[in-house]
């Protein structure tokens, strides 16, 4: 488990973060660019020193200022994928991808360099120099030598920022990959909404060098004062579901998780398969008996849980639905004459679904009607 | 004919062995002063930056005195110097090695630092996070980027060497076939009555020496940089 407790103070701007993340999965530290979240993980490499609190990875400590322990840079163990990759521009991909390895005891290493070079696609790139590389290559390249360090845990800061759509597109799937298929705790720092819907498992809200909020992806997005905390306008919850069967004759999935059942367009996930989805708030509508005679496929009985003013005519309403959360843009007008209050039982009608169609190959956000 | 006399010969090959040895020794000293005054920040750094700069803009009679009364015979250094190694630096070659190697030593720390400078700190702070301890990250980060610079501080430095008069001699005299090196001999010419083919002579060759060093420090460091893939 990776937990982290620090403060700080730089010149006018206090940081005082706590939170703690599994030893799997991604933890996002999200939030406005100068709110704090590249200091966090420039602490937790040891690039950086708090001024009080403690840093701990499963059983290693880091820093804890109360016994004094600060334990340097370079023996901390630490993958970091910075923003900007830096590759050493003398040294060929193969000797970059070596650099960390080779500074770890033979008996240590676990990761080896064929099985990261295939995971990331390096193969073509081994004999190459850093100059040579288009930006996705470069982060790809990064993150291999970050992973051949053998690092207890992997820190990325916006790793996607410097790069285009299509480049995004091009490394998500990798950094997937290594999520599912590593055992290495990842630390993403990020400012972009699809990032963390896509990669995270918990998301961590950073505003003014404070947590604001923390918790499962899903529970931190299904927040209504979710736009007041971290200025995300698009919101909307995220659902975690399994694909239950597929209806091939309709080309439809049948997706479920504790709240109930989603039918969407097919997915290219195999039956037992773990689908996200991200369900904007504007394509929720709150009906208080399930309807007939509509085209919108998808009802979900629930319970309003807090209703939240989120404009001058709109309100957002956030239902429970089992375990989860949903969240419905309307207007104020509707809560007024439905009567919705929390504890009211409804019906909510989910009208698009974004997802991602496949997880694992690369491809734009889609928004699909259901 | 001969192209070059034995006289003319002897302060080339002279002048080319002091300059030699001066760059070489003061080399590693050049590396680490432009390492730290390039990376590091520490109380009285604007003295040592002081300190090293400092046969730049003094008369080079005046470093060549100072080395006179510090590293002869009867100097703090020079004395103790002779007494324990029987190392003798006035009237020889070494000694002569010595007042180049400190006349030049600013250009040479100036080209290395600003190569030292150049090179994106970011870079370090990976290797540190990839478990490279301060010693390591020098050799297998910083040395080969700051080549380029180093390579062509090290040349410019040398030529500038081949033509130090001033601190030559005033330390170690002007003893042919010892401590007489080209600029040397061609003063030495210039005073005799017949002198001027001489000078005129060994003033081509210094010309020459130089113009070739500066093109060479050019040229290599351009290949160095592609080397490293910064070119």
């Amino acid at each position: 488990m990776l937990d982290v407790s620090i403060r700080r103070k730089l010149g006018g701007f206090a940081l005082d973060i706590a939170f703690q993340a599994e030893e799997r999965g991604v933890t996002a530290l999200f939030g406005r660019s100068g709110s704090g979240k590249t200091s966090v993980i420039n602490a937790i490499a040891g690039l950086s020193r708090p001024d009080e609190g403690h840093i701990r990875v499963g059983d290693a400590v880091f820093f804890d200022s109360a016994r004094r322990i600060d334990v340097a840079v370079e023996k901390r163990r630490v993958g970091y994928v910075f923003q900007e990759s830096r590759l050493f521009p003398h040294m060929t991909v193969r000797s970059n991808l070596e650099y960390g390895l080779r500074r770890v005891a033979a008996a240590e290493r676990r990761i080896a360099l064929g099985p990261v070079v295939e995971l990331l696609g390096l193969g073509g790139l081994l004999d190459r120099r850093p100059r040579g590389l288009s930006g996705g290559e470069t982060q790809r390249v990064a993150l291999g030598r970050a992973l051949l360090a053998q690092p207890r845990l992997l820190l990325m800061d916006e790793p996607m920022a410097a790069l285009d759509a299509a480049r995004k597109a091009e490394i998500l799937p990798y950094i997937e990959r290594l999520r599912d298929e590593m055992n290495i705790p990842i630390v993403l720092v990020s400012h972009a909404v699809d990032e963390v819907v896509r990669l995270a498992t918990t998301m961590v809200l950073i505003a003014d060098g404070r947590v604001v909020a923390a918790g499962p992806v899903g529970a931190v997005m299904g927040r209504l004062d979710l736009s007041a905390l971290s200025g995300i306008q698009d919101a909307g919850a995220v659902l975690d579901l399994t694909v239950e069967r597929h209806i091939d004759a309709d080309g439809l999935s049948a997706l479920a998780f504790d709240g109930g059942r989603l039918t969407v367009p097919r997915v290219a996930r195999p039956v037992g398969g773990a689908v996200r989805l991200h369900i904007h708030a504007r394509d929720v509508i709150v009906a208080l008996s399930p309807p007939s005679g509509i085209s919108v496929r998808n009802a979900l009985p629930g319970r309003v849980v807090a209703v939240a003013e989120s404009g001058p005519s709109s309100a957002d309403v956030q239902i429970a639905v089992g375990g989860s959360f949903l969240i419905a843009r309307i207007t104020r007008a509707a809560v007024r004459d439905l009567d919705l209050a929390p504890g009211r039982e409804v019906v909510a009608l989910v009208k698009g679904v974004a997802f991602e169609p496949d997880l694992i190959a690369p491809g734009p956000r889609r928004v699909v009607d259901v | 004919m001969d192209l070059l006399s034995p006289m003319e010969m002897t302060a080339l090959l002279l002048s080319l062995r002091v300059a030699g040895w001066a760059i070489v020794g003061s080399l590693p000293l050049a590396v680490l002063a432009a390492w730290v005054l390039g990376r590091y920040s520490f109380p009285g750094k604007t003295l040592v930056d002081g300190l090293v700069h400092l046969p730049l803009v003094l008369p080079p009679v005046v470093v060549g005195y100072i080395l006179l009364i510090t590293m002869g015979t009867k100097g703090v250094i020079g004395g103790w110097l002779l007494q324990t190694f029987g190392i003798k630096l006035i009237f020889t070659p070494e000694g002569a090695s010595l007042a180049v190697a400190v006349t030049s030593f600013p250009l040479m720390v100036r080209a290395i630092r600003l190569s030292v400078e150049a090179i994106d700190g970011g870079l370090e702070a990976a290797a540190r996070t990839l478990g490279a301890g301060p010693v390591d990250r020098f050799f297998t980060i910083l040395l080969p980027l700051m080549a380029p610079g180093l390579l062509s501080g090290a040349i410019v430095a040398f030529a500038a060497a081949m033509g130090e008069f001033g601190a030559v001699i005033t330390f170690v005299s002007n003893i042919p076939g010892r401590t007489q090196t080209l600029p040397l001999a061609i003063y030495a010419a210039t005073q005799q009555p017949d002198g001027d083919a001489v000078a005129a002579r060994l003033a081509v060759i210094s010309f020459s020496v130089a113009l070739v060093a500066l093109m060479a420090s050019e040229f290599l460091a351009r290949r160095l940089r592609r080397l490293i893939g910064q070119g």
